[in-house]
């Protein structure tokens, strides 16, 4: 579902962001990126969401190439995808549910359906009773569950995380993971980039390692189906990644 | 359609103070404008009616027959310069200067002042050269003694009319602009303060066309308030300047409704602009 192949990043000043960089993630499979700030774990989530291109290889995302996109088809592929970030990126005058009809509501979605979809959605992130509530009167944990339902209320094939724990402390963090676990669980993939390596190493997932734009380790490598398989239209989650602790 | 307009409100609501600084900050840039439109207006207008006062006088030696003159009346009458012709009896010429001059009433004897006709020019003929070449013609007609233009008149009259053009033009090209780039600087500081929002927009996918939306009308209204409310301070200037300093001329509502128009089109565009640099990247 989303496929690296060769890719490199260099940004107009300093070194290479990314530096021939090749994995591919399936659909429903639960990924880590780590590495140490800068190695290019956010360069990585924006070529997938289309923040900035490739200066060279390829990017694939459900089926749209980086190399043949035009700009026109980025907001439908945007549609598919769910970003949540370290700093929450709400909007401080909305409340929450106004906050996750934001994003239904700037992709013409019909009006009757915003309601049932957002409470929906708070729901399954355990905020349905803060629906009303600003942002400034939620605590960090809360307003990244409001991110996580906004970037959910679209049904996206992948939410991709940046550092969404950045800000958090452990108690919160664990609450957070869980939640990206559960969304997992009902079959959307999740990447998230974090350089909490006492998380990523007490758990077995997936997990790609950067360093300095370059791809240093993937745990996954050697048990991945090849490059083919993975765009075979309805492929299904890695069931393995899904049900691990 | 209706979303755009509810989320360009909800920028005035949201961020009163700002909005007020964008709309003081176009009200005034144009106010200055208009300003400088009312002072060029006035002065044209003078201008054009000491310009409608440029005529050509022809005396006519005494003795001439009625019929002569007549048709003299005739033949300049259809020059295409020519507005209008009057003839001016020597009877007539007098009763003029007694009542123009009245103290010197006993000075005008009959007979004294010759008998004229006065070629008034059309728009637009008020030159040097129309004048001269209608003089010119009039001077083929043997019984014509003199014929008096006020030639030096009439060149300072059009060279002060070309330096006014000229330089209400080029003023006012330079107030247009500054005024053009103090509104979009503006607008863009406004749309600054929001490009968490439009972030926010392009990350869940809203299409380049649904994010300028909220802003070009952001804009346009802030264009239209600013140019309304620098028609008020324009107006209320002109009602203090006509009290106490010197009467004058307002400006006719179509040229009125044209610089609010004009404001709104610059908040408009200001707006395209700035978003459309924020939008061009990727």
């Amino acid at each position: 579902m989303i496929r690296f192949t060769h890719v490199g990043k260099q940004y107009p000043k300093g070194d290479p962001a990314l530096d021939d960089v090749s994995f591919h993630v399936n659909r429903g499979e639960f990924v880590f990126l780590t590495g140490p700030s800068g190695a290019g774990k956010s360069t990585i989530l924006k070529l997938i969401y289309v923040d900035t291109r490739p200066t060279y290889g390829e990017v694939r995302v459900a089926g749209q190439s980086s190399v043949t996109m035009s700009a026109r088809q980025i907001p439908a592929l945007r549609r598919r995808l769910g970003v949540v970030f370290q700093d929450f990126q709400l909007l401080e005058d909305r409340t929450a549910e106004q906050n996750v009809a934001f994003a239904l509501e700037v992709t013409g979605t019909p009006p009757t359906q915003i309601g049932p979809r957002v409470a929906r959605v708070l729901t399954q992130v355990g905020l349905a009773a803060k629906a009303t509530a600003l942002p400034h009167e939620l605590s960090g944990g809360e307003q990244q569950r409001v991110a996580i339902a906004r970037a959910l209320v679209n049904d996206p094939l992948v939410l991709l995380a940046d550092e969404p724990t950045g800000n958090l402390d452990t108690r919160t963090t664990r609450g957070i993971f869980q939640l990206l676990r559960d969304v997992n669980a009902r079959g959307t993939a999740v990447l998230m980039a974090t350089h909490d390596l006492a998380l990523v190493k007490s758990l077995d997932f997936r997990t790609l390692e950067l360093n300095q734009g370059r791809l240093v380790y993937d745990s996954g490598a050697q048990r991945h189906t090849t490059a083919d398989e993975l765009d075979r239209p309805g492929a299904g989650p890695d069931v393995r990644d899904g049900d691990a602790p | 359609m209706n979303l755009a307009l509810r989320e360009a409100l909800r920028a005035f609501r949201r961020a009163p103070m700002l909005s007020a600084l964008s709309v003081t900050t176009i009200a005034f840039s144009l106010f200055a404008f208009g300003l400088f439109g009312l002072v060029a207006l006035n002065l044209g207008s003078a201008l054009a009616q000491i310009e409608e006062r440029v005529e050509v006088r022809a005396f006519i030696a005494s003795g001439t027959s009625p019929e002569a003159t007549a048709a003299v009346v005739g033949d300049v009458g259809s020059f295409p310069e020519v507005a209008s012709v009057r003839f001016v009896s020597e009877v007539q010429a007098l009763d003029r200067a007694r009542r123009e001059l009245g103290e010197f009433e006993d000075v005008f004897e009959a007979g004294i002042l010759p008998a004229s006709i006065e070629v008034r020019l059309r728009d637009g003929f008020r030159d040097p050269e129309s004048v001269r070449s209608v003089s010119k013609r009039l001077e083929v007609y043997d019984f014509i003694d003199d014929i008096r233009y006020g030639e030096e008149w009439v060149e300072k009259v059009y060279r002060l009319r070309n330096i006014a053009t000229a330089a209400g033009l080029s003023l006012g090209l330079i107030f247009a602009l500054v005024a053009i780039i103090i509104i979009s600087s503006t607008i863009r500081m406004a749309i600054l303060a929001r490009s968490r929002e439009i972030r926010i927009m392009r990350l869940v996918g809203a299409t380049n066309q649904f994010i300028r939306g909220p802003f070009l009308i952001d804009g346009f209204l802030k264009g239209l308030l600013g140019g309304l409310v620098a028609l008020l301070l324009t107006w209320v200037t002109f009602e203090f300047v006509g009290q106490y300093v010197v009467q004058a001329t307002f400006f006719g509502t179509r040229l009125a409704v044209v610089g609010v128009l004009a404001g709104a089109l610059i908040g408009l565009l200001g707006s395209a602009v700035s978003v459309g640099r924020h939008l061009g990247k990727v």
